[in-house]
């Protein structure tokens, strides 16, 4: 296990790989590398970039990877793309637009299926940054599925969450409604070219404008900003921004504590705890054949579904 | 409980070669198989094929290719993926390759070649029969 630490911090692609997919598929042992690794994390700046899909989010990271890269930064990047719910396969194709960067040493791009999580991200995606930023990235850029107004898990796991748009995305009610944007500390309006972009920016601003804190994030007025990804329009100005927006939490939470201030590590520890119980009473209900007992009860009619219920996590209980 | 780790496919166009249409359909089969598919859309390189492949952790490479120059390109992949220690991974090509070519390609470590008339069930078959997580 030494040795996978080791090579982590030492950047080597293939244990990386390997790791973070041993964290996806949940193998046991993984937790043992990951508490070895936690003490080098803390340093890697982590963004978030969500929006609807097909509003440009892999083309918009594409071109802040090249971007950063110019300013002499590494990056990670995980792109998340979502699991079929009929056969639990996946299309992973937010790579395609970021496969110039294949042959950078600087960048590792690895692509997630949510697996059935929701929330826009995966259940592995936090681990898999902490594993990142061991590795030595300096920005790491999670790039989540396409999502609608209700899926901010993103915004427990980055320092900043870029939310994108197009313009003309539906009429001023929509960017009333609550969800994605009342997570965003910037917002990007891609394909700034296409007709309705004031009208979009308006609307925005009005949302923001209507935020019961005035727009105002404990001290962080959101920009918006206007960008064309396929034109390389625009993408300085959001990491200038990215900047500023660290250096606020840097004044607020002091030299990037923002992961591990209360709030946000009691959200961390709550999911793990979550899991793990889950996990461990599943498993046990699972291979003692209790499970699937409980279920042939209430598909036979013999009981229903809450008391078989109360019944299996007695059982849990005393046995 | 054991767990099932999940199956991770490259579908990767080598070369020039810009008909993806197959390629593509490959890989909704393959994810319509249950299989998490990575694909790397067209003009790669056999260098940055590899680069993703080993990045992204995958089970096997699908090489498509309809232009004709299979016979560099796929065993090109071959050898990469050997200097990179990661010739567990599997390679298996298909499109437009002559029959008189699959000898030469299996030799050069190709595993399955793949020809026009392959059925998809032939296709995600070979992958379920063949194929296991590493």
């Amino acid at each position: 296990m030494d040795e996978i630490v080791e090579k982590v911090i030492a950047g080597d692609v293939r244990t990386v790989a390997r790791l973070i997919r041993d964290i996806d598929d949940g193998m046991p042992g993984v937790r043992g590398v990951l508490k070895a690794l936690y003490p080098h994390t803390g340093n890697a700046y982590v963004v978030g970039v969500t929006g609807s899909p097909g509003v440009g989010k892999s083309t918009l990271v594409d071109q802040m990877v090249a971007h950063l890269r110019k300013r002499g930064k590494t990056v990670g990047v995980l792109a998340v793309d979502p699991t079929s719910p009929f056969s639990g396969g996946a299309i992973l194709g937010d790579r395609v637009r970021m496969q110039r960067h294949s042959m950078d040493s600087g960048v590792f791009i690895r692509s997630l299926a949510t697996r059935g999580h929701f929330g826009g991200l995966t259940q592995s995606t936090r681990s898999a940054v902490d594993v990142l930023d061991a590795m030595g990235k300096d920005y790491i850029l999670v790039e989540t599925v396409g999502v609608g107004q209700d899926e901010v898990d993103v915004m427990k796991t980055a320092h900043t969450t870029v939310i994108t748009l197009v313009p003309g995305m539906g009429d001023d009610i929509q960017a009333i409604k609550a969800g994605i944007l009342e997570v965003g500390d910037i917002f990007v309006i891609n394909k700034a070219d296409r007709e309705g972009v004031d009208r979009t920016v308006n609307d925005l601003q009005m949302m923001l404008e209507m935020d019961r804190r005035g727009g105002d994030r404990d001290g962080w007025k959101p920009p918006i900003l206007e960008t064309r990804a396929v034109f390389d329009v625009g993408i300085d100005e959001l990491l200038d921004q990215i900047c500023e927006h660290a250096n606020f939490l840097t004044g607020r939470f002091g030299a990037l504590g923002f992961r591990r201030n209360e709030a946000h590590v009691r959200g961390e520890l709550q999911e793990l705890v979550k899991n793990r119980l889950v996990e461990k009473v599943l498993d046990r209900l699972l291979s003692t054949g209790a499970f699937d007992r409980a279920v042939k009860a209430v598909v036979d009619g013999e009981t229903d579904p809450y008391s078989a219920c109360d019944s299996l996590l007695l059982q849990e209980e005393s046995g | 409980m054991k767990k099932q780790r999940k199956v991770r496919i490259m579908v990767a166009k080598p070369g020039l070669d810009g008909h993806d249409r197959g390629a593509r359909i490959i890989a909704r089969a393959y994810r319509d198989a249950g299989y998490e598919v990575v694909y790397t859309g067209l003009h790669q390189s056999p260098e940055e094929i590899v680069e993703a492949a080993v990045q992204e952790d995958v089970d096997m490479i699908g090489l498509s290719s309809l232009a004709g120059a299979h016979r560099y390109l796929f065993p090109r992949v071959v050898e990469l993926l050997k200097e990179k220690g990661a010739d567990d991974i599997v390679v298996c090509g298909g499109g437009i390759i002559p029959d008189e070519d699959i000898a030469f390609l299996k030799k050069a470590g190709i595993k399955e070649v793949f020809t026009p008339g392959s059925s998809l069930d032939e296709i995600v078959g070979w992958v379920e029969e063949n194929i296991k997580a590493r």
